[in-house]
């Protein structure tokens, strides 16, 4: 390989790397700081993929659309309409235990799947909504994923930031308290129900924005197009690996990840071409092996929880 | 046309009903979803399926073998991951189930390949009743003598046994159970025994039905969750009842809406319970 070709590759992973990095900060928000158990994440991705390709593309008789909206639009959109969504599946949920909005979860996934299948005047059912608008599309010639993988990084940081001084105002140290003993902060008289919904509709925020950008970057996107539970499995891993409650190791794990899920690509691609199937079902094997040995020997992450302090930014 | 769609309820609905017993078992004395249990069905259709189709074995004897090997499967789990997992926060747990049924999909499809599987080649011709008023296979008389069976014995093992007693006094209240001098370890290990045992029978008996497919028990994940938390998470009858509502509604619900959508019918009724009454019909406070 050229060292054009290694720095075009390299690109090209540290995109997709970085979307998950998106989505593993959606899920710190949600299952870090909010204690919250989301394993529907890939429902959430797809209804911001496909608000975003629907919202941003031009007419067409295969599916809604024909809005024609800048790109920005399209990612706001899919960030809105995710949330909107998490907040339905919150209000029977989210005041019970954690296990019941992960149920919901699931379900909620499921039925969003159904729906892209099914309802081809939205969506095209199985065949998928193809030619999405890359945004600047033509500007940076060959250079053009190197400008996308900028705007996933202002994502990112934008993400990053507004994660990390959201946990260190009142609000944050409100949600980490209810985290630590919930009974305390209803004694004090704060609507803990109220909170959790909202670190849970921010979360979705983040991850509807991940799924557009998904969509866009491919420009391709099908039911099939992406496994749903090896996607939302991929994330909880990332975020396991990082540390819970923990935005920087969130980033970290996403990235290392990545890395690993694409090493055991290298790994099964020596596989005779015949074995794909079987070489597919190792991968997933061996990265849910990996998890449970995490799981099992180092259940703080590699970076472990982070010490916030307990006086916000702003009074120091 | 409804008295067929009930019927075929009925027989999705004990197949239901099977799994959720166990699961909801699961949750009542270990406090956690297991979100593996729909993997387990499936590694259990296959067990039997190793056994009488490529072993030769008579039906009878794979549904023992296979039976025996998930609960042998699901006491492993236990013993490598959930029983070191049990002091630590319970998301940490079912977040090790999900990977827990990723890896057993993913080892059935390995081992078994993508492509549907079948019991047997032939077609049966259905046993028509009353001038085609009801179609019933003679597979499907024998699912719901099978299914009937086991829910008797259930019943019988939970109400008559004294490790059947322990594991209800365990699910309704731990501490008190401990306090009586139940040895707790034990009566969880059967538990999964007797779950592995539940499921496999469910997997085995809904591939009788139909096919084998390494995503089947994942499908029916959410039917069992449902039918867990419609009859109260930790009751063993209302999983059952559960169950048979959960499975008569599925097939019903085609007669007003398109069958594409039949999962987000048992997804439905679950949360209109969790929004009625979350502790389920027989369940105690959540």
């Amino acid at each position: 390989m050229t060292f054009a070709g290694v720095f075009s590759y390299l690109v090209f992973f540290l995109i997709f790397a970085g979307i998950y990095a998106v989505m593993t900060l959606a899920l710190n928000m949600q299952r870090g700081f909010a204690g919250l158990f989301n394993i529907g994440i890939a429902g959430f991705w797809a209804v911001g993929a496909y608000t975003s390709a629907i919202m941003t593309k031009g007419p067409s008789p295969d599916h809604l659309g024909g809005f024609g909206m800048p790109f920005i639009i399209g990612l706001l959109a899919a960030g809105i309409i995710s949330s909107l969504l998490a907040f339905l599946v919150g209000i029977p949920t989210i005041r019970l235990r954690e296990d019941y909005l992960g149920i919901a979860t699931i379900g909620i996934a499921e039925i969003i799947r159904l729906v892209i299948k099914n309802e081809a005047w939205l969506t095209n059912g199985v065949r998928g909504i193809s030619a999405i608008p890359k945004p600047l599309a033509g500007s940076f010639g060959s250079n053009y994923n190197l400008f996308f993988l900028m705007i996933v990084v202002l994502v990112i940081a934008l993400f990053y930031y507004l994660s990390e001084k959201g946990i260190n105002s009142p609000w944050g140290r409100i949600l980490r308290a209810i985290r630590e003993d919930e009974e305390v902060v209803k004694a004090v008289g704060k609507n803990v129900v109220r909170y959790r919904m909202e670190a849970f509709v921010l979360g979705a925020f983040m991850m509807g924005v991940g799924g557009g950008l998904y969509a866009h970057f491919t420009s391709f996107i099908s039911p099939e197009a992406f496994k749903p539970m090896q996607a939302t499995f991929l994330v909880w891993i990332m975020l396991i690996i990082g540390g819970s409650a923990n935005n920087f190791g969130s980033i970290v794990g996403a990235f290392l990840t990545w890395g690993i899920w694409t090493g055991t690509e290298f790994l099964t691609g020596m596989l005779p071409a015949a074995y794909t199937t079987q070489a597919a079902a190792i991968r997933v094997i061996l990265i849910g092996v990996f998890l449970e040995i995490i799981l099992l020997n180092r259940p703080e992450g590699l970076f472990g929880e982070k010490k916030y302090s307990s006086v916000s930014t702003a009074d120091r | 046309m409804a008295l067929q769609l009930f019927l075929n309820g009925v027989i999705l609905g004990s197949i239901i009903a099977l799994g959720a017993i166990g699961l909801s078992l699961i949750y009542g004395i270990l406090k956690f979803g297991h979100f593996a249990h729909g993997d387990l069905m499936t590694l259990g259709a296959y067990f039997a399926f190793l056994f009488k189709v490529q072993l030769g074995l008579p039906f009878w004897l794979a549904f023992v073998l296979a039976a025996a090997l998930t609960a042998g499967a699901a006491i492993l789990l236990n013993l490598i991951l959930y029983r070191h997992l049990k002091k630590r926060d319970s998301v940490i747990v079912m977040i090790s189930s999900v990977g827990a049924a990723l890896i057993i999909r993913n080892l059935v499809l390995l081992f078994w390949g993508p492509q549907n599987k079948f019991y047997e080649k032939a077609i049966q011709m259905p046993i028509v009743l009353g001038d085609g008023l009801l179609r019933i296979k003679e597979n499907q008389i024998i699912i719901l003598v099978l299914a009937l069976t086991l829910v008797i014995a259930v019943h019988l093992f939970l109400s008559k046994t004294k490790l059947g007693k322990a594991m209800r006094a365990m699910s309704d209240n731990i501490d008190l159970a401990q306090i009586t001098g139940i040895n707790t370890e034990r009566v969880i290990i059967w538990t999964w025994a007797m779950s592995g045992v539940l499921t496999a029978a469910a997997g085995i008996l809904l591939a009788f039905d139909t096919h084998l497919t390494p995503v089947m028990g994942w499908n029916l994940l959410l039917p069992l969750f449902a039918a867990v938390i419609l009859g109260g998470i930790g009751s063993p009858y209302g999983a059952m009842f559960g169950g048979l509502v959960i499975g008569i509604s599925q097939e019903m619900s085609t007669l007003i809406i398109s069958a594409a959508y039949k999962p987000a019918v048992a997804f439905t009724i679950m949360i209109l319970m969790l929004i009625i009454k979350p502790s389920g019909l027989m369940g105690k406070k959540v």
